[in-house]
Order: structure tokens, then C-alpha cells, then sequence
């Protein structure tokens, strides 16, 4: 039943420079999506702060056209009634796991509606700041980081309209720029992304490396199941067409004991997994011992073997 | 053998329904709203068609401005205090505090309308700890919400009365309201007696036959009302109190492409989109991430949302008052006559409350008349006028429903009785039109409906406020959710959970009162039969009444498939 999950995600993206071809990547999308213009990328640019500036020097009047088309962009990525729907509705489910598993990890308060109060968490592979946000309300030091420019121009535009969500930092980078520069964060949360990257060993080390001390790291991806590829490729790329055909390579995709694993070896130690499912009928995600298909997991830095 | 099971079938379906209809007829009222709807119709008719124009408009998706074009409204925004470079290091992202050296106040909440749902949402969301440090404002014109305790236990009972179901009674009692309640004047009742004019039959429904302490409880409005506000006065909790009329509301675009390029309008882009904006007819403002529209069934704010209604009135009237008897009165009675149903419920001491539903003409005639005339006629109509009365071996006793019983429930034995006699008038008569409206929608983006403002029912269900109280407990727990999951709470997606999960349950509601009222607007052999039948059923059938009592208690809301 549950339809991908990447449907409401468009990370993809992120770590473009490691992913699958651009062209089959995108192919499907409509020009105006976010997502659709995978131009020549200048992987993590930082000095793209809080300005608009693109790295490349174009006219100032292109600049302001531009900037239109990011305001519009954002405006649809963030309308929860638009194309990123089904993304808004999954949002609340794994944000209800996230916070469950910190506020334990952590001891903050379940009953504050700020828990995460201190806690620096990093989102990698933030999109459009769909998660990064909520994160910023429930309290959190927040960095969100995309290796799509244009992911990172709307994702401030919009969190910078908000003066609760303006003081996110977002980053035009990957994870492993951050690793070399040394940055540590309580919890390194990357949703959806690790499919799509060509090295998952490699990507689980670099989330590991950037989770401090005594730190959470959390994960979710697609099962390699029979039903995975039925709902998530089958059902929601040819027959709903809610993802662009070729979003996903299903032989990518990482069994739990697998992620487990590769986590492990990155010395991070799984200690809670949950899996969503989609209800047709309230149109609903919810969390659930079925990790056939949508997953999520928990895990908790082991610093002995580092 | 085939065309027999079929016959059955179909008697069984209107058979229960009607049933359940018949069941929580007898509920009660609250008869405070519904005057006068179609006022605005033509009025937002013309609006939707403005805004539909202007939603065509890619940026500019919502716009609900009243006086002004959207685009003068947008520069006019007061909003300074996010500038450019202050918003990045505003240190209270909790953003609950009104923002201070503005002559606009901003809020998490505006609840428009202090009435009895507005008030129970105040008090549910200030009972929960996700949302109790939410900054909430009630704009509301009434005098009395400036006051404390501006009821008086001598005064003899209000003619505005609602019967709280109990699943009604449990909220109040979360919420901690319910305590002020039990300080004054309110009546249980654990009975029902049902009948009709035609004499064919009669229910009576008792509180043991569902394993229940009691049915409901009747309870002036202005009762709930003051414990309410008791019990938010007396609350630790960020609220202010405007006492003022909505004038107009805004709600901007999330961001505006045209805007963007130029420095000055980053000003106005900061709060496009993030909050609305209220002016009140005493010329002061404010903002806020969601408004709530408690105003009642003629919302102000649901006229300037846009949001369209559905509905029509009934060529019917109610006649409430408050009489009292020679003794004190412990059932809800309920006997439906040619041209509607008479209720007298119990409220306390020796009153007892009315309401007649009649055809606009008559109830001229019998607000007119003289009060001893007047209570004549409720004691003809409460004993042998219109009709005999009933017995339980017209109907050939109980063969026609064997094949369904599960056992005579335990008041069946219960003889038909009549009303205590009616001896006082204790109040004047107030006649109230009778009408049905409801929302299309509930929610929109930073705009969500309550109570009467999203559902106008018949009012003589008394369902009126239970499902007003069932809206604010929703909402108060959808927005607690929202928040845990750091979710603004303006969020159209968020809003729409609440929607989802109280639009059933309202129309169903809606739909029994309406199909109820439409069948005794008939008089028809076959249809009366029918009803008997009903009646009969309810009566005899165990699981049948049982159920009927716990749906018309709010507690269940599939009243067919326990």
C-alpha cells in the first residue's frame, strides 16, 4: 500500500556529483518544478550566505529575474495543497519518530513544545527545508545542507520569512565537505538521500563523522522488498505517476540488515527502526513495525571503536 | 420465502433510523444562533467569484481583503519589526510574545467569538502542555466576558438551555470547566419518554439500559458560559480578551515574485503569507498565525474567508420558554405532534424547559396568547390532544421484531406515562426560526471554523453545542500535535486533519436531524405505521436502544454498526 516516499522527497538531489545520471534523474519532471533544472552544479559553494548571489557572475538583471523564479519555485514547493502534498503529509510521521527517539536519547522533555531546545542538528539533504524547519520550531540549532544551489536559495527565502525558522544556517555543500571542515553536530538526520548516492559505505561514514560525541544519527530509505518495488516504482512512478519515471533504481535500494550493517561498520550502532505506511483511505502515513517498504532508523554513535 | 426476507430488509433500515432520529430529537437545544443565514449568500457569492479571479492569479493564490485591493493591502502592512538583518537574530524564536512598541499585537491564536465553544477551546488548549504557552486572543463584543460571575443562583432559569451529552460532560470535565457547572443550576436526567400523536406507540429509555449513570444534562447557556470564562480568568495562561467586533481579516500569499527584487518589500515579505491579520471595529489590529472563527451562524469570519455554506431553512418555527411544575421533573420528554415536536426537559428545581416547533403561523398565535392559555395548550398537547394515548399491543405486540430481538431490554416493561403538569410560565416565550447550514469547508489557509460558524443544526437536537465541543477538542489536540512535530500552525495541512476528523461526524449528525425532521413533517397512514414501528423497535430491541442511547450520548459515531 504504501506508495515511495520519495515522492515526497525531493533529495535526490543532493550529493549530485556522486548520483545517478542527471538526465534520468529528472527527465520526468515539469520545467517549473524545483528540481527540474539540474544545471552545472559549483558543489558547495559556502560563500552563498544569506545572499542570493549565484557563483556564476551573471548580469545583475538576471539576477532579479531569478530571484522571481526562486519565489515562485518556493511557493510551490512549500504549498501543501500542490505537487509536494503527499511530501507535507509524510512530513508530521517522521518528525513523530524523530522527536520520540531524541527526546529519549537526549532526556529532553516530551511534553515541551520545544524539546530540542540546544541540540545542533544537521539535515542533509534538506531540499527545500521541509524537515528543517519543524526541527527549528521544536527548538533545535539547525543546519540544513543540499548540494542544489537552487534547493538552498528557496529553502532560506522561505525559513526567513518566519522569524522562527530564520535563524537556520543552510549550506550549498555535501557532508563530506563539512567532515573535512571539522563540523560536529548532536544529531545528523539525512531522510531519503542515502538511495540515491553512489557509495553508501562511504556516505554512512561521512554522517558518522559529523555526529558528535555520544551523538543520534537517523536514517531512512527504501526496502530492497518485493513490495518496495511494486509501490515505489511500479505503483508510484509508472502507474501514478507521482515520481518521475527512473527516480529510483530499485537495486540500489538498502535492505535493513544492510543499512545496519554499513552503519555499524561506520561505528554507528542502529538501536531503533520503524517503517511507514501509507493509508489510502485518510490519506495518511503512519509509523509502524512494517519495514517492508518505507524505513526508518535510529542510531547512536559508538565511540569506543572509533 | 425470498420476498419476506426482502420485506424485512427494507422495514429494518428506515426502521432504525428513524429510531435513532427519534432518539436524539429528544436531546435538547440550544436555540442562541440560526437567524436570519441567507443574509450574506448573494454578498459572498460575489466574493468567491472576486477571489476565484484573483486565485487564478498564480502568486497571489488567497486574498481576503475586504475593503481594499490586494495590492494596497500588501504595502500597507505595518509589519517593521523583521527587518532584513534583524530577523536572523530576533532571540525569541518563540515568537509568543505580542511584539512589543507596535500598535499591532501578534498571537499565536484569535479566536473571534467568547462564546460557549470559543471559551471551551481556550480552556482545552490551556489544559494541554504542548500548547498551554500558546499566546491566544478572544475578540468577542460581549460585555459580560469583562466580568466574573455575572450569574446569579436566584435568578429563575434562562430560556437558552443545551443538553450536554455525556461524552460532552467528559470534556468539560479535562478541561476542568465542568466543576463551575456543578456550582449552579443544572439537571442529569436518566429518562426519556418518546411518543407521538398517533397513539400507535412509544419509547422510553433509561440510562441502565446502556450501563450509564445518566442520559445528559441540561444546563442554562448562560451557565456554561460563565464557568467557562470562570475557568479562563482563572487560568495561568497568555490570553487577552479584545472587546471588539471583527471589522476585516487579510491572509497574503506565502511570497509575492514581484517583491522579491527590491529591499524595501523584504519588510512585507517577512509576514506575507505567515500571519493574518485582523482589524476590529474599535481601530486597533492584530496578527495572528491562525484564526479561529467561534462567532457563531453567522460568521464574520467564515463570510470574510470566502467560505460558502450549504443549507436551507425549514417553513418551522421554536417556541422556547421555561415553566415550571408542581413537581420536580427527573425525564426528558418528547411527544411529536402534526405539525412538530414538543420537548420539555428538566432544568433544575421545579422548571423544566420548552420547546414547540410549530408552523410559523401558529407560533405567532401561541407567543401571542395568554399565559394561562399558552399553558393549556402544552398540557392538552402533553396528555390527550391531538391524539390518544399510547399502548403497547397496537402493534400486535413484539412478533414483528423476533427475529431481531436479543432480548427486552430492561425498561421495556416501563409503562407509558404522562408529563407532571405544567403550572407556571417562568419566563417569556421567544419564538426562533428553524434552520440548517453548513460549511463547505472547515479550513483554509490560517483560517479554521467552529461550532455554529462551520455547522448550524436543528436546534432542537441540543447536538448544537456537543458538536461545537466536540470541534474545539479536536482542534485544541490537532494543533497539540502540530506543534509536537513543530508544525506551524496555520498550516492549511494541519487544519485539514481537523476537518477530516469532525466533517464526518457533523454531517452525519446533521443529516439524521434533518432526515428526522423531514419524516414528521408528513403526516401519511403508512409513514405513521412506520414510525410506530420505529418507536416499537427501539423500545423492545436491547443492543438497538442501547446503541441509539450511546450515539445520542456523543459516544459513538456510527449510530447503525456498534
Amino acid at each position: 500500500m504504501a506508495s515511495s516516499k520519495l515522492l515526497s522527497q525531493p533529495r535526490w538531489h543532493r550529493l549530485l556529483r556522486r548520483n545517478l545520471p542527471n538526465a534520468r534523474l529528472f527527465s520526468g519532471l515539469p520545467s517549473q518544478h524545483p528540481v527540474s533544472v539540474p544545471e552545472p552544479q559549483n558543489h558547495g559553494d559556502p560563500k552563498s550566505n544569506n545572499t542570493f548571489k549565484t557563483a556564476s557572475s551573471a548580469p545583475s538583471s538576471l539576477k532579479e529575474a531569478e530571484l522571481a523564479k526562486f519565489a515562485a519555485i518556493s511557493d510551490t514547493w512549500w504549498d501543501s495543497e500542490g505537487p509536494f502534498k503527499p511530501l507535507h503529509n509524510m512530513n508530521p510521521t517522521r518528525l513523530a519518530f524523530i522527536r520520540s527517539t531524541l527526546c529519549r536519547h537526549f532526556r529532553k522533555d516530551p511534553l515541551s513544545a520545544r524539546p530540542f531546545e540546544g541540540l545542533r542538528i544537521i539535515d542533509v539533504g534538506c531540499g527545500g527545508g521541509i524537515l528543517s524547519e519543524p526541527l527549528a520550531r521544536m527548538g533545535a540549532i539547525v543546519t540544513g545542507i543540499d548540494a542544489v544551489e537552487k534547493n538552498i536559495k528557496i529553502a532560506r527565502l522561505h525559513a526567513n520569512m518566519d522569524p522562527t525558522t530564520s535563524n537556520i544556517e543552510y549550506c550549498c555543500t555535501t557532508a563530506e565537505k563539512l567532515v573535512d571542515e571539522q563540523r560536529k553536530f548532536d544529531a545528523v538526520i539525512a531522510l531519503e538521500v542515502i538511495e540515491h548516492v553512489a557509495d553508501s559505505a562511504e556516505f554512512c561514514k561521512s554522517l558518522s563523522a559529523l555526529t558528535a560525541h555520544e551523538g543520534a544519527t537517523v536514517v531512512s530509505t527504501l526496502n530492497r522488498s518485493m513490495r518496495s518495488y511494486a509501490s515505489a516504482i511500479v505503483a508510484a512512478e509508472y502507474l501514478l505517476h507521482w515520481l518521475p519515471k527512473g527516480t529510483h533504481q530499485w537495486s540500489s535500494f538498502l535492505t535493513p540488515e544492510e543499512l545496519t550493517m554499513i552503519l555499524k561498520r561506520a561505528s554507528v550502532d542502529v538501536k531503533e527502526m520503524a517503517g511507514f505506511v501509507f493509508n489510502p483511505i485518510t490519506g495518511r502515513w503512519s509509523l509502524s513495525d512494517d519495514i517492508s517498504v518505507n524505513y526508518i532508523a535510529f542510531g547512536t554513535k559508538d565511540t569506543n571503536e572509533e | 420465502m425470498k420476498t419476506c426476507v426482502d420485506g424485512r430488509n427494507m422495514v429494518a433500515l428506515p426502521m432504525i433510523l428513524a429510531s435513532v432520529l427519534g432518539e436524539l430529537i429528544l436531546g435538547g437545544k440550544t436555540v442562541d444562533i440560526l437567524i436570519g443565514l441567507q443574509r450574506n449568500l448573494i454578498d459572498q457569492q460575489k466574493k468567491k467569484r472576486a477571489q476565484q479571479v484573483r486565485s487564478s492569479i498564480p502568486a497571489m493564490n488567497r486574498i481576503l481583503a475586504t475593503k481594499a485591493g490586494s495590492n494596497v493591502y500588501r504595502l500597507r502592512i505595518p509589519w517593521r519589526s523583521f527587518s532584513n538583518d534583524a530577523a536572523p537574530k530576533l532571540s525569541s524564536p518563540n515568537a509568543g510574545d505580542p511584539v512589543k512598541g507596535s500598535e499591532a499585537q501578534q498571537y499565536d491564536i484569535a479566536i473571534v467569538g467568547g462564546g460557549m465553544v470559543g471559551l471551551a477551546l481556550a480552556c482545552s488548549l490551556a489544559s494541554k502542555p504542548l500548547t498551554k504557552h500558546l499566546n491566544v486572543a478572544i475578540v468577542d463584543s460581549n460585555p459580560a466576558l469583562g466580568r466574573k460571575n455575572f450569574i446569579k443562583k436566584d435568578d429563575l432559569p434562562d430560556a437558552r438551555v443545551s443538553t450536554i451529552t455525556p461524552a460532552a460532560i467528559s470534556f468539560l470535565k479535562d478541561i476542568n470547566a465542568w466543576r463551575f457547572v456543578e456550582q449552579h443550576r443544572h439537571a442529569y436526567f436518566d429518562q426519556m419518554q418518546v411518543w407521538d400523536y398517533t397513539g400507535l406507540s412509544y419509547a422510553k429509555y433509561n440510562a441502565r439500559d446502556a450501563d450509564k449513570e445518566i442520559l445528559g444534562c441540561v444546563v442554562e447557556n448562560k451557565v456554561l458560559l460563565s464557568s467557562l470564562l470562570s475557568h479562563v480568568q482563572d487560568m495561568d495562561f497568555l490570553k487577552k480578551i479584545h472587546p471588539s467586533r471583527l471589522t476585516s481579516m487579510s491572509i497574503l500569499p506565502n511570497s509575492s515574485s514581484s517583491e522579491v527584487d527590491s529591499t524595501s518589500s523584504m519588510t512585507a515579505l517577512f509576514t506575507h503569507g505567515r500571519l493574518a491579520k485582523l482589524e476590529l471595529e474599535d481601530g486597533s489590529s492584530l496578527y495572528a498565525k491562525l484564526v479561529v472563527g467561534a462567532d457563531g451562524g453567522k460568521s464574520r469570519v467564515r463570510e470574510l474567508a470566502g467560505i460558502r455554506t450549504t443549507g436551507w431553512n425549514y417553513s418551522q418555527n421554536a417556541i422556547i420558554c421555561t415553566v415550571e411544575h408542581a413537581v420536580e421533573n427527573h425525564c426528558a420528554w418528547q411527544r411529536f405532534l402534526p405539525s412538530g415536536p414538543l420537548a420539555v426537559l428538566p432544568i433544575g428545581d421545579k422548571f423544566s424547559n420548552i420547546v414547540w416547533t410549530m408552523t410559523p403561523k401558529e407560533s405567532s398565535d401561541f407567543k401571542s396568547m395568554t399565559d394561562d392559555d399558552f399553558l393549556k395548550a402544552v398540557n392538552h398537547a402533553l396528555d390527550y390532544g391531538y391524539g390518544p394515548h399510547p399502548t403497547s399491543g397496537i402493534l400486535g405486540s413484539s412478533d414483528l421484531f423476533s427475529w431481531l430481538k436479543g432480548g427486552i431490554s430492561s425498561s421495556a416493561n416501563d409503562c407509558f406515562e404522562i408529563p407532571p403538569k405544567v403550572i407556571k410560565l417562568a419566563s417569556e416565550r421567544m419564538a426562533f426560526p428553524l434552520s440548517l447550514r453548513h460549511a463547505n469547508d472547515y479550513a483554509s489557509k490560517r483560517v479554521v471554523l467552529i461550532g455554529d460558524a462551520a455547522h448550524t443544526v436543528h436546534p432542537l437536537a441540543g447536538q448544537g453545542v456537543n458538536l461545537g465541543f466536540g470541534d474545539a477538542s479536536s482542534l485544541s489536540s490537532v494543533i497539540s500535535e502540530g506543534i509536537a512535530v513543530g508544525t506551524d500552525i496555520g498550516e492549511v495541512s494541519l487544519l485539514k486533519k481537523y476537518e477530516a476528523d469532525r466533517k464526518p461526524a457533523n454531517i452525519t449528525m446533521m443529516a439524521v436531524l434533518d432526515g428526522f425532521q423531514k419524516a414528521y413533517s408528513v403526516d401519511f397512514g403508512p409513514l405513521n405505521f412506520l414510525r410506530a414501528a420505529a418507536f416499537h423497535g427501539a423500545h423492545h430491541i436491547s443492543p438497538l436502544k442501547k446503541s441509539i442511547i450511546s450515539y445520542a450520548s456523543g459516544e459513538m459515531r456510527l449510530p447503525l454498526f456498534a
